[in-house]
């Protein structure tokens, strides 16, 4: 199609016509390779914690993501956090987020806690579609970011069939 | 109504911790699969849960995609003083519920 166009539009004679024909069979081929790195690359596990941490700095510890290393049955994997934290109302735990590398969403869920939550600890049942990544985020009353990341492997992978 | 279930101490004394655990019957279907005619089977989530104690929200969550089906959520607090726990569950499709459980502080 492209090239028909060009031919009838063609400036001067068939060496111009082929440069651009080429120029444009490139051009295809630059916009196919582009497009599925800009899909797998737009919200990374680091972009999504930054978002949730609004840039602020995150740092390893206080907090425990508890999860079997390696996992039978992605389905229905089961998690728990725990941060630690006196859990007064002045020195609590505000949110805690879990985040996933490689599912289709990078967000698992965000559990917002406070000092009448008494103990910093969450637990719930996720999906896990591949071997992966997880990080569990916790933001204090203070501001303060923590975290923890865990790999875990999983040989049944869920959202796969259906 | 979905099925609910709620454990949790009935009694306890004023200031103890306790544990919570909801279990709530739902598909909590991703939007991502495909159906056996190669349609996507459209999203159906609970997005949002909520746990209020004598009129204060002592805990929440948003939930995405990636919880697994009939969701748990396990969580804790403080026994402050004898009432009603409400929970509700809010979701995709018009999807709440709420439930009620009450609950004694010696």
């Amino acid at each position: 199609m492209a090239a028909g166009t060009i031919d009838r539009n063609g400036a001067s004679g068939r060496s111009a016509t082929r440069r651009t024909v080429l120029q444009g069979a490139l051009g295809l081929g630059v916009s196919l390779v582009i497009r599925p790195a800009v899909g797998a690359s737009a919200p990374s596990l680091d972009s999504a914690i930054r978002v949730f941490a609004s840039e602020a700095p995150v740092k390893v510890g206080r907090v425990v993501l508890d999860v079997a290393p390696l996992v039978e049955n992605g389905n229905a994997v089961p998690v728990t956090v725990s941060v630690e934290s006196p859990m007064t109302a002045t020195d609590h735990v505000r949110r805690i987020a879990i985040f996933n590398e490689l599912n289709p969403q990078r967000d698992v869920a965000v559990f917002t806690l406070g000092p009448r939550a008494g103990r910093a600890r969450v637990a719930t049942r996720i999906r896990l579609a591949t071997s992966q990544r997880l990080v569990a985020v916790a933001q204090m009353s203070d501001g303060t970011y923590w975290q923890h990341a865990v790999d875990v492997i999983v040989t049944l992978a869920a959202c796969i069939e259906s | 109504m979905a099925r609910a279930l709620i454990t949790m101490p009935a009694t306890a004394k004023k200031g103890e911790v306790i544990e919570i655990r909801t279990l709530i019957a739902h598909p909590m279907e991703t939007g991502y699969r495909r159906g056996d005619e190669g349609s996507v089977l459209p999203r159906n989530l609970i997005r949002r849960f909520s746990c209020v104690y004598d009129g204060e929200t002592v805990f929440s969550a948003e939930l995405f995609a990636a919880v697994a089906a009939n969701p748990l959520i396990s969580f804790s607090t403080v026994a402050a003083a004898s009432g009603t726990l409400t929970f509700s569950w809010d979701g995709d499709n018009g999807f709440a519920q709420t439930e009620r459980v009450a609950i004694t502080v010696t």
